[in-house]
């Protein structure tokens, strides 16, 4: 029953260069990890509360959005809502993961577990784009996700202890580092006129998607929609 | 609130980084965990293959929509550099020196 594919090719090279990959949107997760701290600090968090949270949860929108619901005093059911808002933001990374299988799906378990803790946007689309260009390195995942993680978690501390660091990230763009690093990602991860179709019929849902749903489950919508397209649409020879 | 401690851990508010943590990590392994118990038929190995792009495009559009102009010249300046350039650090300083400026103009 398990559809295990052969395990990939995991090497110190393939970390290293996922390391050099991610570089260049370091900087820009520096200045949200930095906003995000000052954030928690506005919400009251300790130091230490606020450096468990960026190393544990790994995932900024979530945590940003997950401050909204802070509160000085917690219950069993303000626990519960938090984590379940955490799952509706995250639930993108369900496709994400999705994506990757075929890839690292082989790996040994107590190697895939692990390292999936790593998994984020921004390492998972360095990841799709190497792999796009013929890359098998599963490495290259690992190296990206946690060279991110560390300046992650360090980014975090600066903001929190200097308060009012940066008080209006978005003056400087800095909630849009994420869709424009995307955006960019669409560049090397065209494959031909087939995904012209495939990424309208995506697009489109999104949009209508994100127009009549609350939260992030435009992007459920409009990648399922896409997913399904591709896997109706026949592979044509055309590939440009 | 114990602003004034800096080191403390409050236990509710652990037990809520906690929640959060599993919530996360649940979305990082679950569609790894399920497509390793599905058969990788052509139906499905074409969905998958498709599923990146995708994915890329269902975020980005509706966040141009939703940040209005200055996130469409944001987004737009970076996918423009990259569609000449091929490199990811000169679209990403174009798409945050756009979103400045036109911060900085008002939009």
């Amino acid at each position: 029953m398990r559809a295990s594919p052969p395990a990939p090719p995991l090497t110190r090279a393939g970390v290293l260069l996922g390391a050099r990959m991610i570089m260049p949107i370091v900087p820009g997760i520096v200045f949200f990890a930095s906003a995000f701290g000052t954030a928690a600090a506005q919400k009251g968090m300790s130091l230490t509360e606020t450096v468990l949270m960026s190393g544990l949860v790994y995932a900024g929108t979530a945590q940003l959005v997950g401050l909204e619901l802070w509160t000085g005093s917690w219950s069993l059911t303000s626990i519960l809502g938090v984590a379940l808002l955490t799952f509706t933001i995250n639930a993108r990374l369900i496709l994400q993961g999705a994506s990757l299988q075929p890839w690292i799906g082989g790996l040994p378990g107590p190697v895939l577990w692990p390292s999936l803790f790593l998994l984020t946007d921004a390492n998972w689309v360095l990841g799709e784009r190497y792999r796009a260009s013929g890359g098998r390195d599963a490495g290259v995942l690992i190296g990206a996700g946690a060279t991110l993680w560390v300046f992650w978690v360090v980014g975090t501390i600066p903001g929190r202890l200097a308060g009012g660091f940066i008080t209006r990230p978005e003056q400087f763009g800095i909630d849009l580092v994420m869709p424009i690093f995307f955006a960019a990602m669409i560049v090397p991860l065209w494959k031909g006129r087939r995904d012209a179709v495939i990424w309208g019929i995506a697009g489109a849902v999104a949009l209508t998607a994100w127009a009549l749903l609350p939260g992030y489950a435009f992007i459920m919508a409009g990648a399922l929609a896409g997913a399904l397209a591709g896997a109706l649409l026949p592979e044509t020879a055309d590939a440009n | 609130m114990r602003t004034d401690d800096l080191l403390g851990v409050d236990p509710g508010t652990l037990a809520a980084i906690l929640a959060m943590t599993a919530a996360t990590y649940l979305c990082r392994i679950l569609g790894v965990w399920m497509m390793g118990h599905v058969p990788i038929t052509p139906f499905v190995r074409r969905g998958l293959a498709a599923l990146p792009g995708s994915i890329v495009i269902a975020t980005v559009l509706p966040m141009a929509v939703r940040g209005g102009p200055v996130a469409m010249l944001a987004i737009g300046a970076g996918f423009a550099v990259m569609l000449v350039r091929r490199n990811e650090l000169l679209a990403l300083i174009a798409g945050l020196t756009a979103a400045t400026l036109a911060r900085a103009a008002g939009l």
